[in-house]
C-alpha cells in the first residue's frame, strides 16, 4: 500500500472497482467512481441496487471483498486500517436520524468531539451551539430527541456529524422518513453546507434536489453503475433504458 | 413509654404462651435480632451491588466477537441459574474455602481463612443473582437498535464507548422492571447464608426460637415484617431511580 501523502488535487474519495457481497448475495459488482474535494455527488436508483452499501463502505460500516476504497489516500479495504483515522474524515447521516435518545440536542452533539476526541468541553459547546444555529434549531438546545420532529431531529443529526469537522459527509436518503413540509428545511441545511464547500455523497429520491445541487450523477441498478455524468447532461440526455425508465417513473 | 411496650410484651407472653415476642421485652434477644438485621443490610447491599456489575460485565462479554468468550458466559449463566443457590452457598464455602489461604488473626496467633463465610456468601449469591442480571440486561440491550450503535461507530466511538455511554444506558432503562424482581429475590435469598452460618436475620432468628420455643411464630412474624421492610426501601430506591432516569418523549 502507499503511503504518500494525498493532496487535493486527487479525489478525495477514490473507488475502485469494488465488489461486495453479504452470504451469496453480491449485492456491489464492480463500482467505481471519483469524488473530488468539494464536489457534491448523488447517487440514485432503484431501491435495492445497493446505493446505501455502497456509501456504507465508504466509512467502513459495511466491509468489502475485492476492490478499493481511498479516502484522502486511507486505504479503507485493509485489515490494520485505523476506523477512528477514517470516522474523523467521514460523517454520516441516516436516514432514521439514530439520534441517541437519553441525550439532549446539544449533548448528541457534543458526544462524540469530547469523548472520542478528547476535546474540552467548553469549547466543544461553544461550536455545538454555533452548529444548532447553523442547522436553524435555536431553542432547542435542551429538548430530546422524542420531543422533536423528524426533521429537527435530522438537522440535529446533521449537526451531530458535523461537530466532529469531517471532510467528507455521507448522507443516505436522509429526507425519506420525513414529512412533505419537513423534507425542505432538511435540504436547505444540506444545500449551505455544500456551498460552503463541504465534500457530499448523497443517496436521494430527491430529483430536483439532485439537479440543483448536484455536480455528479450516478445512477445504479443491480450493484453496478448504468449511467454517470453532470445533471444538465444526466437528466436530458440519459441513453440506457433503465435510467430512463426510472427517471420516467420518479420525475 | 418504653416502659408500658416492654411490659406489653411481657404481659401478653404469660396469657398467651405461643406468642412470646421475647425481642420486644428482653434485651439480649433484641441485640440478636439487631445483629441479624445488620448482616442481612450488610450482605443485600453488597450482594446487590456486585451482582449489577457482574449483569453489566457479562452482558458486554456476551456481545463480544470472541466465541470462547461468549461460551464462558454462557456456561456460568448455565451452572449459576439452573442450581440451588443453598448448595452454591455450601460448596463455595466448604469446596472452595479450603483452597483459599488463611492469615493471621487480629490477636496475633490464630489462623483465620482469608475469606470468611460472610465474604463467601456475597461472592456466592452475587455470582447467583449475576447470572440472572447478566440474561436480564442482555435483553436490554437487544432493545437497543443496530442502528443507533451504528450511528456510534460512524461518529468513531469504540465498541467499548459504545457499550458504557449508549448501549447500557438504554438498556438500563429497558431492564430495570426484570432488575428489580430479580434484586428483590437477591435480598430474599440472602437468608440462605445461614446454610454457612452467617449470622444474618433468618439465622439470629431460628437461634431464638431454638432457645425459646414460646418465641417461633412471633419471630417468624418479625421476619416477614423485617424483610417487607428492606425490600419495600429496596423497591423505593429503584423507582425513584427509574423516574430520574426517565427521558421525555422516549419509551413507556
Ligand atoms: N446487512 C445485510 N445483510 C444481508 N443483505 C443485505 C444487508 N444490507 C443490505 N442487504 C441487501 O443488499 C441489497 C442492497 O441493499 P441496499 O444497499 O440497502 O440498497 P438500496 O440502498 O439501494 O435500497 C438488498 O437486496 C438488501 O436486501
Ligand atoms: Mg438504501
Amino acid at each position: 500500500m502507499s503511503h504518500h501523502e494525498w493532496t487535493d488535487d486527487q479525489p478525495i474519495v477514490s473507488i475502485n472497482n469494488v465488489h461486495k457481497s453479504f452470504g451469496n448475495l453480491e449485492v456491489l459488482k464492480g463500482i467505481s467512481m471519483d469524488v473530488m474535494k468539494g464536489e457534491v455527488i448523488c447517487i440514485i436508483g432503484p431501491s435495492g441496487s445497493g446505493k446505501s452499501t455502497l456509501i456504507r463502505c465508504v466509512n467502513a460500516l459495511n466491509d468489502i471483498q475485492s476492490g478499493s476504497i481511498k479516502v484522502e489516500g486511507l486505504e479503507v479495504n485493509d485489515k490494520d486500517l485505523n476506523k477512528l483515522e477514517l470516522r474523523k474524515k467521514v460523517g454520516m447521516v441516516f436516514q432514521q436520524y439514530n439520534l441517541f435518545p437519553h441525550k439532549t440536542a446539544l449533548e448528541n452533539i457534543m458526544m462524540a468531539p469530547i469523548k472520542v476526541l478528547k476535546q474540552d468541553r467548553a469549547e466543544v459547546e461553544e461550536r455545538a451551539r454555533g452548529l444548532i444555529a447553523k442547522v436553524r434549531l435555536q431553542g432547542k438546545e435542551g429538548a430530546y430527541p422524542g420531543e422533536l420532529s423528524g426533521g429537527q431531529q435530522q438537522r440535529v443529526a446533521i449537526a451531530r456529524s458535523l461537530a466532529m469537522s469531517p471532510d467528507i459527509m455521507l448522507f443516505d436518503e436522509v429526507t425519506a422518513a420525513l414529512d412533505p413540509e419537513t423534507v425542505k428545511e432538511v435540504l436547505v441545511t444540506i444545500k449551505d453546507l455544500a456551498e460552503e464547500g463541504m465534500t457530499c455523497m448523497l443517496v436521494t429520491h430527491e430529483m430536483g434536489f439532485a439537479k440543483e445541487i448536484a455536480d455528479h450523477i450516478y445512477f445504479t441498478d443491480r450493484g453496478v453503475i448504468v449511467e454517470h455524468g453532470p445533471p444538465a447532461t444526466f437528466f436530458d440526455k440519459a441513453e440506457d433504458p433503465r435510467t430512463r425508465e426510472f427517471l420516467s417513473q420518479i420525475l | 413509654m418504653l416502659e408500658a411496650f416492654t411490659e406489653f410484651f411481657r404481659q401478653l407472653a404469660d396469657d398467651y404462651p405461643r406468642w412470646n415476642f421475647i425481642f420486644f421485652h428482653e434485651p439480649r434477644q433484641w441485640a440478636r435480632i439487631v445483629k441479624g438485621l445488620q448482616h442481612t443490610i450488610v450482605l443485600s447491599f453488597a450482594c446487590v451491588i456486585f451482582s449489577v456489575i457482574i449483569g453489566v460485565v457479562g452482558a458486554w462479554m456476551q456481545s463480544s466477537p470472541s466465541v470462547w468468550i461468549r461460551r464462558f458466559v454462557q456456561g456460568y449463566i448455565q451452572f449459576f441459574r439452573n442450581t440451588p443457590p443453598f448448595v452454591q452457598l455450601l460448596f463455595f464455602y466448604f469446596a472452595l474455602g479450603q483452597f483459599t489461604p488463611a492469615v493471621t488473626g487480629p490477636d496475633g496467633w490464630t489462623q483465620v481463612p482469608l475469606i470468611s463465610n460472610i465474604g463467601w456468601a456475597i461472592i456466592s449469591l452475587s455470582f447467583f443473582a449475576g447470572a440472572f442480571n447478566v440474561e436480564i440486561f442482555r435483553s436490554g440491550i437487544e432493545a437497543v437498535p443496530e442502528s443507533t450503535q451504528e450511528a456510534a461507530s460512524a461518529l468513531g466511538f469504540s465498541r467499548l464507548q459504545t457499550y458504557t455511554d449508549i448501549v447500557l444506558p438504554l438498556a438500563f432503562r429497558v431492564s430495570l422492571p426484570a432488575l428489580n424482581n430479580n434484586l428483590v429475590n437477591l435480598v430474599k435469598t440472602t437468608t440462605q447464608a445461614i446454610a454457612i452460618a452467617v449470622p444474618e436475620l433468618l439465622y439470629q432468628s431460628v437461634s431464638i426460637w431454638s432457645d425459646y420455643p414460646s418465641a417461633q411464630y412471633p419471630t417468624m412474624i418479625l421476619l416477614f415484617f423485617s424483610f417487607i421492610f428492606l425490600v419495600g426501601i429496596l423497591v423505593f430506591g429503584m423507582s425513584r431511580w427509574e423516574r430520574s432516569m426517565r427521558i421525555p418523549g422516549y419509551g413507556g
